[in-house]
């Protein structure tokens, strides 16, 4: 049963090069994308690490964002007239010139409310869940990998042989554990 | 393309939060005289509770004065932020990387000070519930959404809240890096709360820089929307002087003068108030001041499209508004000291590079495009109003009073309080961009020159 836990391992590479190394060997190992998380205080351009292209589906949400904010809009606007018709010299009770204003601008917030989930949604926000060490915000490149028991060692000999300043679990620093190199 | 920022990773963290993290004396001294100009407002909207708009000085047929002014000047600065920050963005500007925080700020603050005077202005604050949402069921009435007191907060609502999410989604990496450079268990866990777990995966990074490119985009149209919308409030009456079809883009491109001068002058004033001379440099300055001669003169065409339309149409009430603006006392001196100081002072000093990229002449500048530009609205609303009715043969004088001053140096003071406080508070600096910046930045060879330069993806 212990070997199907998933457990997860933290190294962390003062240079970006080492870092793709890391990652490399990790390929190597059979580890995939899905296995590894590359954590950094700025951001890289993609495939600086030799990772694969990030799927996402932000551009959905605004639309879908702007059709909820247009339909949200329409909802009050008419329902505003109609609720308290005001007879202007045969002009129809709904103008529609008039109401232009306040489905353009349910439309935009819409849009904006939504992309913000998305990018929470899609960000996988909030997440308190991972390894992270303070050290990334000074720099430091930090390598993620989360996998089976079982395959932690070859994890483990893969961050290693990229020398890392230190290597992390959730019960600590294992650099300087008795019996690890 | 701009010299790059040369500061390793943790120098750049502590000077970016070095004033976030530290206390000095200057800011409470700075905080305090400012709070006490926001006490004097308040009481004197007590008073003008108490007594009726008369407190402030309004009456027939000058209902509009420097509230309303306010209104528009600071909904006009408001603008630049989201400009700056939005055009920017979208085209990838690298000298945009210390300004757009900054400037998106400065957006947030100015459009809180500007909704506080149409509150106040209507006199009963309470009631403006009435207008704008829907929610009176027991006496059936409703908003009516004919008039721009609907329009008008629907498009602030609007321009608020975008822009308050598009800064917290851009302030979530340094969030995240005030977490792990907090000094005390308190702080780190209010910055670990708000930065919501963000550690700076691949994915997340990824995320950030679409989610910059998709808000830029939808919010610029809610930027355009805003000040014409407010223009409306103008133009959809048939007051002379105010009934014309140019006001939307001839406010927006106002705004866009007025605000992106704001930001300047925010800048520099950063620079030396936080220590930031490392990253905002000559080279911003200068960017941003050859912005500005484009943005001024289009906005000089469209003030002179206004006057000239109004001759053209020899409508007598419109030339008699544009010959008291012009032409008679004391609007003549305020017309003459408001093109000075908005257009022909400074736009001639800009052109000079060495103008440009002295701080001290881009703060006196950028200041006088503000005096200008709170003036020119001065003049578009009141001498409007001040004409003789037809028919009733009513008209009269406006002078602002003591309570008007007030409220006006109040609402300068709320604005510096509330940027004064986020810097305290936040990272005003987006450092997870200009860091990088600095990883994309390289210097390359051209001939036998060498040339900063920079990657992009």
């Amino acid at each position: 049963m212990q070997s199907q836990a998933k457990r997860e391992l933290l190294a962390l590479y003062e240079e970006p090069d080492q870092a793709a190394d890391a990652v490399e060997r990790l390929h190597s190992a059979g580890f995939d994308d899905n296995d590894i998380e590359i954590l950094s205080s700025t951001p890289y351009p993609e495939g600086a690490f030799g990772e694969g292209h990030t799927k996402h589906r932000l551009f959905a949400f605004p639309f879908a964002g702007a059709a909820c904010g247009m339909a949200v809009g329409i909802a009050w606007i008419v329902g505003a007239q109609v609720s308290l018709p005001i007879i202007t010299g045969g002009k129809p009770i709904v103008a529609v010139p008039a109401i232009i204003q306040i489905l353009y601008e349910g439309t935009l917030l819409g849009a904006v409310l939504f992309t913000v989930l998305g990018v929470l949604f899609e960000s996988r926000l909030p997440d308190g869940v991972g390894l992270y060490d303070d050290r990334i915000s000074e720099g430091y490149i930090g390598i993620s990998v989360m996998a089976r028991e079982r395959r932690m060692p070859d994890a483990q000999i893969a961050l290693e042989e990229a020398s890392p300043i230190d290597l992390l679990s959730k019960e600590g620093s294992l650099m300087h554990a008795p019996g690890t190199t | 393309m701009q010299e790059p920022v040369v500061a390793d990773t943790k120098t750049s963290n502590r000077e970016l939060l070095d004033f976030v993290f530290a206390w000095p004396a200057w800011f409470f001294a700075v905080g305090g005289a400012l709070n006490g100009l926001l006490v004097a407002a308040f009481v004197v909207v007590i008073l003008m509770l108490m007594f009726g708009l008369q407190f402030l000085g309004y009456s027939h047929p000058v209902y509009w004065g420097f509230l309303i002014v306010n209104f528009v000047f600071w909904i006009g600065v408001s603008h630049a932020g989201i400009m700056v920050s939005a055009i920017l963005r979208l085209t990838q500007a690298e000298w945009r990387r210390p300004v757009t925080r900054a400037a998106e700020v400065l957006t947030i603050f100015s459009l809180l000070t500007a909704v506080q005077f149409p509150l106040i202005h209507s006199g009963r604050p309470w009631r403006t519930m009435y207008w704008t949402f829907p929610y009176d069921w027991n006496r059936g009435a409703w908003p009516n959404p004919r008039s721009p007191l609907v329009w008008d907060p629907s498009a602030i609502f609007t321009y608020l809240t975008s822009t308050i999410l598009f800064v917290y989604v851009a302030l979530l990496p340094d969030l995240a890096l005030a977490r792990d450079r907090a000094p005390n268990p308190v702080s780190r866990a209010i910055y670990g709360v708000l930065a919501m777990g963000f550690r700076g995966t691949t994915r997340q990074w990824r995320i950030q820089t679409v989610a910059g490119l998709l808000l830029s985009a939808i919010i610029l149209p809610i930027f355009v929307s805003v000040h014409s919308i407010v223009s409306w409030d103008f133009a959809v009456t048939s007051v002379p002087g105010w009934h014309n079809t140019i006001f939307a883009p001839y406010f927006v491109i106002g705004a866009v003068h007025s605000g992106v001068s704001a930001v300047v002058t925010v800048m520099i004033v950063m620079r030396y108030a936080f220590g930031l001379k490392r990253f905002i440099t000559r080279d911003h300055i200068d960017s941003l001041a050859r912005l500005l001669i484009v943005v001024a003169t289009v906005w000089l065409f469209f003030f002179l499209l206004d006057f000239f339309f109004g001759l053209y149409g020899t409508e007598p009430a419109e030339v008699d508004t544009w010959q008291r603006r012009l032409v008679e006392p004391p609007w003549v001196v305020i017309a003459i000291t408001f093109i000075i100081c908005a257009y022909i002072i400074p736009v001639p000093m800009w052109m000079f590079r060495a103008i440009r990229r002295n701080f001290f002449w881009m703060f006196v500048t950028t200041i006088l495009v503000n005096v200008g530009m709170w003036l020119e609205r001065y003049m578009v609303v009141v001498p409007a109003l001040e004409r003789k009715s037809g028919l009733t043969f009513t008209y009269g004088d406006y002078a602002p009073s003591l309570s008007e001053f007030i409220l006006v140096a109040a609402s300068f003071a709320l604005v510096i309080l509330g940027f004064l406080t986020f810097s305290k508070l936040l990272p005003i600096m987006p450092a997870a961009d200009i860091k990088e910046g600095q990883i994309l930045a390289d210097r390359i060879r051209v001939g036998r020159a060498n040339v900063p330069a920079a990657m992009r993806e």
